[in-house]
């Protein structure tokens, strides 16, 4: 599948996630529940400034070693039984797995939810020389009956109904139950506990190796990456090459810092620590054990500017806050990876040319950079994004070129950055209407053709989006 | 075992940095600020049962609270809730130390079936874990906080015995109840720096199984048990 997804126009995209009404309202839920349960939990462990703080400390020390922390894990890895392959491109990594595979005599493939492996078209790949892939998340499994990309990083099927749900069963796996997730849950129980038994070979993403031990920690809830990595007697993990941390207390800390961010958990159901083969006398676990070690364009962004993009840990509470991302949903964004991050991250791995529009998909009201954990500049990050398309963009229209600039000067010292909503506001006078803006410059075009555009807030952003959310947000408390 | 394609894969990344690969003479900081560590820093063990019972509720995981006389007591009233016929537990010398030891052999002759994890009947022990009502295993370490049980899996605490049954039950020394995940992890590291290998697999559980990827309702019970209970144990 790639890293796109998706019809290629980005205005029908957002056109599509607009007009779906049950989509809007399911994100909207979502990303309160999301939100509200990450901010309680934030709220319980008191000082949680204190653990952004050394969140970042972490990773940025980790990226600034990466290639000192990646052959130490390589060592150890192999160490314990494991082999190791570094790969440069998304076909490199294919190619690599695809002979596993065949070497194995593979017909059957579960996996465990990756993003990775979305992004490097690995199913496909897999599919390609005969094997059977069968994705055991639930969200994930869904997706794959329904042919559909996922909209969210942590809950993948959330723009689908529980009674689409149901009709994909039935059509596809012969369910003949309610439209109860409890009911729908156990059929899925059911169906891929034979596909867990049966399979050849368990395929897992990775939420951070730990070079110390040559560990692969995975972050689950629903207990599917643990059958993946007990059952099958060879397991695959696939991970991007920065999903890395030196040692297990760093571990300890992004963990903590991801269950909190992503779902408000203090941990999730399952935080499983997997180091290489099984040992002598034991059943579980495989008997062969690979590590795959993904580039496919991250190194490009080692070294620049947006070197903190790579700090990510993927906990998705950027997407949680984000108005644009309340709006359009995921599938807007026309990448695998949606929300703040999706548009600093997509057009970084995968060019501009195809995602020019993605740093627009922004109120640039920082929301996104408060919440989080491992503080990247989310926002900073998509003003220069910004700037640089206008630049190279040397036909956008002279009013835009113009609004680049003034964004990118406001963010570069923190004062000025301060004042942008006021600026803001000033600047957008006169397309005001009734606190709405219908007809808006540079970066609003676009989106004020889809649908009227707030303007921004006297007070600030944060406060407006408050109040006009405050009922949905009573709804989503869990 | 091999390693491809190290050497070019991490000399471009060094050079994306501005220098050579480094394989050697990177410290670690020190870092600035440590929040973990004050986490329910000095609390009595008895304060640290009490934040593990409270957690409990939002786990969706039943509490109970004895002592070395009563367990067999009380991990009979828990298999009876449970509806449990097929059992299968860990091979653990905290079997024999907490008196259970008699307490399986009554079960067995009563009829249940009583499986304690065989490392020489190999794949068989899965079969036979799948089919299980109940897996009881002991806990390592427990997390207070977020209520979690640390299994450091082995060839006789394995990993299929907290995953694959219906229901699972965790007995918990109270000995072993630490504040949060950052005390377990000192000790997994205390073990590393000791020289000892790291286990192949560490678990750390924590409750039942479940998900929120329909309609965002919360589901208890997926691919791994659908509840679970906790008891802890007086055990000094």
């Amino acid at each position: 599948m790639g890293i796109k997804i998706g019809s290629p126009s980005f205005k029908e995209r957002v056109q599509q996630g607009v007009d779906n009404d049950f989509m809007r309202n399911a994100v909207s839920s979502a990303q309160g529940r999301f939100r509200s349960g990450k901010e309680n939990a934030a709220e319980e462990l008191g000082n949680w400034e204190e653990w952004r703080t050394l969140g970042e400390e972490i990773r940025s020390h980790t990226l600034e070693n990466i290639d000192f922390y990646l052959h130490q894990l390589s060592e150890q890895v192999e160490k314990h039984g494991g082999h190791v392959y570094f790969a440069d491109t998304a076909e490199d990594a294919n190619t690599y797995i695809q002979d596993v595979v065949k070497k194995k005599n593979g017909k059957k493939v579960v996996k465990s939810k990756s993003m990775v492996t979305e992004e490097i078209g690995l199913n496909e790949a897999l599919e390609n020389v005969g094997a059977e892939v069968v994705e055991t998340d639930l969200g994930e499994w869904i997706l794959q009956l329904d042919h559909e990309p996922p909209s969210h990083i942590v809950a993948p099927a959330v723009h689908l109904n529980k009674e689409q749900i149901r009709d994909t069963f039935v059509e596809k796996k012969g369910y003949d139950s309610t439209s109860r997730p409890e009911d729908l849950a156990l059929f899925a129980r059911e169906q891929l506990r034979q596909e867990f038994l049966s399979a050849d070979i368990g395929i897992t993403g990775c939420n951070f190796a730990i070079a110390e031990s040559g560990t692969v920690t995975l972050v689950t809830n629903e207990g599917n990456a643990r059958m993946v990595t007990s059952l099958p007697d060879t397991q695959i993990t696939v991970m991007g090459m920065e999903r890395i941390v030196p040692t297990w207390e760093d571990m300890e800390v992004l963990v903590s810092l991801l269950t909190r961010a992503a779902v408000g958990q203090k941990l999730t159901s399952y935080v499983t620590s997997i180091t290489g083969t099984r040992q002598e006398g034991e059943v579980d676990g495989p008997e062969e054990y690979h590590l795959v070690i993904v580039d496919n364009g991250r190194s490009k962004i080692l070294g620049t500017e947006f070197q903190s993009a790579l700090h990510c840990i993927r906990c998705a509470a950027c997407i949680n806050v984000c108005p644009v991302y309340r709006h359009v949903g995921g599938h807007a964004y026309g990448s695998i990876y949606p929300g703040p991050i999706g548009a600093v991250l997509t057009p970084l791995l995968d060019g501009y040319e195809d995602h020019q529009d993605l740093p627009y998909a922004s109120t640039l009201c920082a929301a996104c950079t408060d919440a989080c954990p491992v503080k990247i500049p989310l926002h900073e990050h998509l003003i220069r994004h910004r700037q640089i398309i206008a630049e190279e963009n040397k036909q956008g229209p002279k009013m835009e070129q113009l609004m680049m600039k003034g964004f990118a000067k406001w963010a570069s010292t923190p004062a000025a950055y301060k004042l942008s909503t006021k600026m803001a506001r000033t600047a957008l006078k006169p397309w005001t209407k009734d606190e709405y803006i219908s007809n808006g410059p540079g970066p609003l075009k676009g989106w004020t053709d889809v649908r009227d555009f707030p303007a921004p807030e006297k007070e600030n952003f944060r406060s407006w989006f408050k109040t006009r959310e405050g009922g949905e947000q009573r709804n989503g408390n869990s | 075992m091999a390693i491809h394609n190290r050497e070019a894969f991490l000399e471009r990344l060094a050079g994306r940095l501005g220098r050579s690969p480094r394989t050697a003479g990177v410290e670690r900081p020190v870092w600035r600020v440590h929040p973990q560590k004050d986490v329910l820093n000095g609390l009595t063990q008895d304060e640290l049962v009490q934040v593990l019972e409270k957690q409990c509720k939002v786990i969706h995981t039943d509490f109970r609270r004895t002592d070395c006389v009563s367990l067999s007591q009380v991990l009979g009233e828990v298999i009876e809730a449970y509806k449990g016929n097929q059992l299968v537990i860990a091979k653990d010398e905290r079997t024999e130390k907490l008196g259970l030891t008699s307490y399986f052999e009554d079960l067995r002759k009563s009829g249940k079936a009583v499986h304690e994890w065989d490392a020489t009947l190999g794949k068989e022990n899965q079969v036979i874990a799948e089919k299980a009502d109940i897996g009881i295993t002991y806990s390592d370490i427990a997390l207070a906080e977020s209520g979690t049980v640390a299994l450091l899996n082995d060839q006789n605490q394995s990993r299929s015995i907290s995953l694959l049954p219906r229901s699972y039950i965790a007995i918990i020394p109270k000995s072993t109840i630490v504040p949060r995940f950052t005390q377990a992890v000192e000790q997994i590291r205390k073990e590393l720096t000791a020289g000892r290998d790291v286990r192949s697999c560490v678990s750390l559980v924590t409750g039942p199984s479940n998900s929120a990827d329909i309609e965002m309702k919360l589901i208890v019970g997926v691919h791994g048990p659908i509840e679970a209970t906790y008891i802890i144990v007086e055990d000094k």
